[in-house]
Parts: structure tokens; C-alpha cells; sequence
């Protein structure tokens, strides 16, 4: 199953029956399969909207009547939803956004890229808020995380976005679907449905006066707080023993392991970690890593983005090294393993 | 000797007072949207989208389920609402800018996918909020502060009849315009609203009452020469009537 197809099939066992989307590439396998897929399906919603814009809207109103939903697209597209994930976080409403990001800025290329992760990480849009960002390296944690991100989203009630690229979308690999159905989404006692029994509610995003938005801000900002608390999460190898860390997530963690294999059988002693979460990023485990290890080297498909938070991680602590190639260039492991070997002597680990 | 209430506030409007300029239509067409959501029976039953512009906060008086959309993106946002709740009464409420400028794309895409939604679309010819620049259904000649000297064809465009564009998609079932300058037009107003919520009920398509409005303060005009603005300036390039019912064509 190509990874656009497998997150498609995991928002629908998820419970996800709404979905508006806008053709891109390279996410238009999702789009396409969510067509098809929904149509099959009693209760089954999509759109092909007019533009990103709006398609989040869409999102914006599903989501306030209570439904899982799901949008996709590919950079250019996802800067064109960025008000409506503001307008999301603002109100408090959970959404599944899913970016396969490709070379930029601009309309740049179709390639993979991770020229996203700031967009992702820092809320794209205007405002002080944040989103869950999740960067899965595989097909299966494709369709993993998909499923996770709509109970993050439910659970907190915040716009999650899978941050994968060009090659995860189109990458056949087998996929497991847990069985039998998803639990339900939880209750939901701030939904717009028709005041039938209840009084009348609302849901908006104006808050005129600055005290109150004020205490807005600070309520979502202890949500984020709690968020970092707890949803944190990163895969560790091979760092029992490390001398060197590679950094890494999504599909440049795919290729840094791969050399990392390779290196370790030559005897170097190098471990990889890739966070999972790219928000909240696991700053309290690179922390610990810089207690016992020296050097940490980035590398990313881009011109260094995740290496900022790595800094602001390790606060000095540590020796840090950034290897990027953004433009939607993909290498091999051979050559990264090039780039771990270089430093690893260069600075006497060997 | 008993006595018998004969006039009071719509059960579909709460008890505020509304933030409204003095000879606004604003509150006029508020509550002639909550009379008919009170004699249709469908307090219970609407959800109201209301704009970025002056009715933003329409939710402080509306006393039914409200979601504020960003500007322009109403007609999108209610599309959201309605396909997972098809059996509500979804309607927006929108002002000229909101829905003829920024929003042009998702209200014309709704109501060419027939989405049975249905828009209240109120065109003062004016940002009124923003505080009085020039709209797309600003006419010409039409002083604002950003058209100085008057709207003028070669610099600044022609107003836009979005209406009779929505009229031409294939989707929308029910269109008309009508205004609330006087008692005559008010209750005309009310009819169209009423109609277009039934259009939507039954399922016919997309609906969309635009209301002629003044602005008093936008205008600097005193409310009764501003009721008498709309009629002498508007409603030559604006004219009152169905512009499309699907029912009768």
C-alpha cells in the first residue's frame, strides 16, 4: 500500500467520514482515495473543494458539528490553509491536517523536502499557538499516526498535522490496520448542532477585549503546556554506547539509520534519534543524551530548521553539526555515512 | 378589563441590546431572520455563521447555535456544517465585503454545488466596520475613504452584481433582492428570508436573500436620508425582485 493510500485507509478506521481536499501533488493518491473510499461508505462526506482555503473551512465547520475530519495537501497548499488552522487552534477545534511537503519556497518542485518544519512547528499562521506535529518515517507509522492524530486531536481538542514529504506518499510498503473498530470519539459537550434540550451556544474566535483574550492565550498556552508534559515522542537506536547522536526525522531518519547500520558494523560508535513529535520535540531527551555525549549532528532536507530546537535543547552543552540538503534532493545512506564518518574522525571519536 | 400582548422580542433573540449604529438595517433584518426562525419552529433547529464586519458578533443576540467563520469563508464553513448535519437549518450572514470580495470564490463554488445553504447577504455598499472604505458593491460615484472623490469606473472598477452571478450557477435554487428602507420592503425582506429557509428544507438547492441596507454612519447621513440614499443610489444598480426561483421558472 503507497503511504498516501494508507493514511486515507487509516482516517477512515479512525472514524474520520469527512474529508475536504484540493488537488496537489504529491498527495493527490490521498485525495483520490478518500473519493473513492467515502463514497463507499454510508455517511461518507467528500469534497473536492475550490481552493485550500476553502477546504479548511470546511474542516472548520465539520469539525465544529462534532465530526473527525481530515484535510491534506503539499506546502504550497498548506501556506493557503494556514488561516484556518489559526482559526482552528483559536477555537479550540480538532482536525487532522496532513502536509506531504515538497521542495520550496514557492511553487519549487515536486520533490521530498522537510522545508516545512518551521511552518509546522511554529503555527504557520498568525497568532500564538501551536499545533501536535507528527513526522512519521514509514508507511505503517503513516497509518499509526493517522489514527493517533485524530484521538490527539479529539483529546485536546487542537489541529494535528502529519508532516511527511513526497516519499512517504508514493513508497509501497505493507501496512498492518489494527483490528476490528476504532474506539469512539469522545463525548463532545461544546459542539454546534441545532440548541435542541440545551441552551444556545456559540463558538467564535473574537475576543475584543484584551483582558479576555489575554486569559484565552494563557489557557491555550497551559494546553501546550500540558501537551509538552505528556505527548512527547522519538524513537532511540543505537544509543546505548554512542559517542555521536544523528538527529533526524521522517524520511532523512530513514536514510541516517540506514547509514548508521552501516557504520555500525565498521565499529562506529554512532546512534540515531529521531523524534516522532517534531512539537512538543523531545527536548528533555536531548538533554539527557548531551550529559554523555559530545557531538550531535543534524541532518535534514532542508537548510536547517529542526536544528534550531536541537540548540535550543542542548543550550551550549554540546558540539552540534548540521548536514542539509533542501531543494527536494534525496541522498543515500552511502553518502550520509560519508558525512558521520568525516565528523566522527574529525573530531577524534574513533 | 385584560390586556393582550401584541408586540415583543423574538424567542430566537436574546435579551441584549444591540450594539447597532442608530438607522442601521442590521437590527431590522436581525429580527426578521429570528420571527421567521420563531414561526417556522426552528430555534432547535438553525445554526447561524456569522461574518468578519460589523454583525460579527450576531451571536450576543441570536439565541441559537452560532459559529463565527473567518473573513469571507462563510459560505465554506456552513458547507462543513451542513453535510455532517443535513437535516439543520444552516445560514450565513454576510455583509457585501465579506461574501462580493474576499468571499467571492466559496459563495460562488457553494452555490454551484447546490450546497442547501442559506446565505443572508447584507450590501450597504460599504466596509462598515473597517470604517468606510470602498466595497465591491460600492456605486459609482460613491464617496468612501478609499475612493476618494467618488467611486470611478476607469480606476476603481464597477460595483458587482453578485447576486444575478449566483443566479447563473446551476445550483442555486432561490435568489432575491429586497431591502428594508421602509415598512413595504421590511415585510418583503421577511417573506424572502422565509422562502429561502424553505427552499433549503426542501432540499431544492441554495438560497440567498441579499438585503439593500443603509449605513447612516459610513454615509454620514441621518438615518432618514440614508434610508432614502439606498433607494435613490442603490436600487438603480441593485434592482428589488426574484432574481431566481426554481420553483416558478
Amino acid at each position: 500500500m503507497s503511504g498516501n493510500h494508507a493514511i486515507g485507509e487509516a482516517a477512515v478506521r479512525a472514524g474520520c467520514r469527512f474529508y475536504f481536499g484540493y488537488p496537489i501533488t504529491p498527495q493527490n493518491e490521498m485525495t483520490e482515495y478518500m473519493a473513492r473510499r467515502l463514497n463507499e461508505i454510508e455517511g461518507g462526506v467528500f469534497i473536492q473543494a475550490e481552493s485550500e482555503l476553502a477546504a479548511i473551512n470546511m474542516v472548520i465547520g465539520a469539525s465544529m458539528a462534532g465530526a473527525r475530519v481530515m484535510t491534506s495537501s503539499s506546502s504550497p497548499g498548506i501556506s493557503l490553509k494556514q488561516e484556518g488552522i489559526s482559526f482552528l487552534c483559536a477555537m479550540e477545534l480538532p482536525a487532522v491536517i496532513v502536509n506531504m511537503t515538497r521542495g520550496g519556497p514557492g511553487l519549487g518542485n515536486i520533490a521530498p523536502a522537510q522545508s516545512d518544519y518551521f511552518q509546522a512547528t511554529r503555527g504557520g499562521g498568525h497568532g500564538d499557538y501551536r499545533t501536535i506535529v507528527l513526522a512519521p518515517s514509514s508507511v505503517q507509522e503513516l497509518a499509526d499516526l493517522t489514527m493517533e492524530a485524530f484521538n490527539l486531536a479529539d483529546k485536546y481538542r487542537i489541529p494535528t498535522v502529519i508532516l511527511g514529504d513526497g516519499m512517504l506518499g508514493q513508497m509501497m510498503e505493507p501496512v498492518e490496520f489494527p483490528d476490528g473498530e476504532m474506539q469512539k470519539p469522545p463525548p463532545k459537550d461544546w459542539t454546534i448542532t441545532g440548541a435542541r434540550g440545551r441552551p444556545s451556544r456559540f463558538i467564535r474566535s473574537l475576543l475584543l477585549d484584551p483582558a479576555v483574550e489575554e486569559e484565552h492565550n494563557w489557557k491555550l498556552a497551559r494546553k501546550y503546556e500540558r501537551i509538552a508534559a505528556k505527548e512527547v515522542r522519538y524513537e532511540a537506536y543505537r544509543l546505548e554506547d554512542a559517542k555521536m547522536v544523528v538527529v533526524s526525522f521522517g524520511t532523512a531518519a530513514r536514510i541516517a539509520k540506514g547509514a548508521i547500520k552501516r557504520l555500525r558494523e565498521q565499529g562506529l560508535k554512532v546512534g540515531l534519534l529521531r523524534p516522532i513529535t517534531l512539537w512538543p520535540f523531545p527536548e528533555i531527551v536531548l538533554k539527557d543524551l548531551a550529559k554523555r555525549i559530545g557531538h550531535f549532528l543534524v541532518y535534514e532536507m532542508n537548510a536547517g530548521q529542526m536544528v534550531e530546537d536541537v540548540r535550543l535543547a542542548l543550550e551550549g552543552r554540546a558540539e552540534i553539526f548540521f548536514y542539509g540538503r533542501p531543494g527536494g534532493v534525496v541522498i543515500t545512506p552511502l553518502e550520509m555515512s560519508r558525512v558521520i564518518t568525516s565528523k566522527y574522525y574529525q573530531k577524534g571519536l574513533g | 378589563m385584560g390586556f393582550q400582548k401584541v408586540f415583543g422580542r423574538p424567542r430566537a433573540l436574546k435579551d441584549a441590546p444591540f450594539h447597532y449604529c442608530p438607522g442601521c438595517g442590521h437590527s431590522i433584518i436581525h429580527r426578521l431572520i429570528a420571527e421567521v426562525i420563531d414561526e417556522m419552529g426552528l430555534q432547535e433547529k438553525a445554526i447561524g455563521v456569522p461574518p468578519a464586519g460589523c454583525a460579527v458578533l450576531a451571536y450576543y443576540y441570536f439565541d441559537i447555535d452560532m459559529g463565527e467563520a473567518p473573513h469571507g469563508r462563510g459560505a465554506a464553513l456552513a458547507t462543513g456544517l451542513k453535510r455532517v448535519l443535513p437535516d439543520r437549518l444552516v445560514f450565513t450572514y454576510q455583509g457585501d465585503g465579506d461574501i462580493a470580495a474576499i468571499g467571492t470564490a466559496e459563495t460562488i463554488h457553494a452555490a454551484n454545488r447546490g450546497e442547501r445553504i442559506t446565505v443572508i447577504f447584507v450590501n450597504n455598499g460599504v466596509y462598515g466596520m473597517t470604517g468606510g472604505q470602498m466595497a465591491p458593491t460600492t456605486v459609482l460615484g460613491q464617496e468612501t475613504t478609499t475612493s476618494p472623490g467618488g467611486r470611478e469606473r476607469i480606476r476603481d472598477g464597477f460595483p458587482l452584481n453578485l447576486s444575478e452571478m449566483l443566479a447563473l450557477t446551476k445550483g442555486s435554487a432561490y435568489i432575491e433582492r429586497t431591502a428594508v428602507n421602509n415598512p413595504k420592503n421590511i415585510m418583503k425582506t421577511k417573506k424572502a428570508i422565509e422562502k429561502a429557509f424553505r427552499v433549503q428544507i426542501e432540499g431544492l438547492g441554495f438560497s440567498l436573500v441579499e438585503v439593500l441596507s443603509p449605513c447612516p454612519t459610513n454615509l454620514k447621513l441621518r438615518p432618514v436620508e440614508a434610508w432614502r440614499w439606498v433607494e435613490e443610489n442603490m436600487m438603480d444598480v441593485f434592482p428589488l425582485g426574484v432574481i431566481k426561483d426554481v420553483q416558478r421558472d
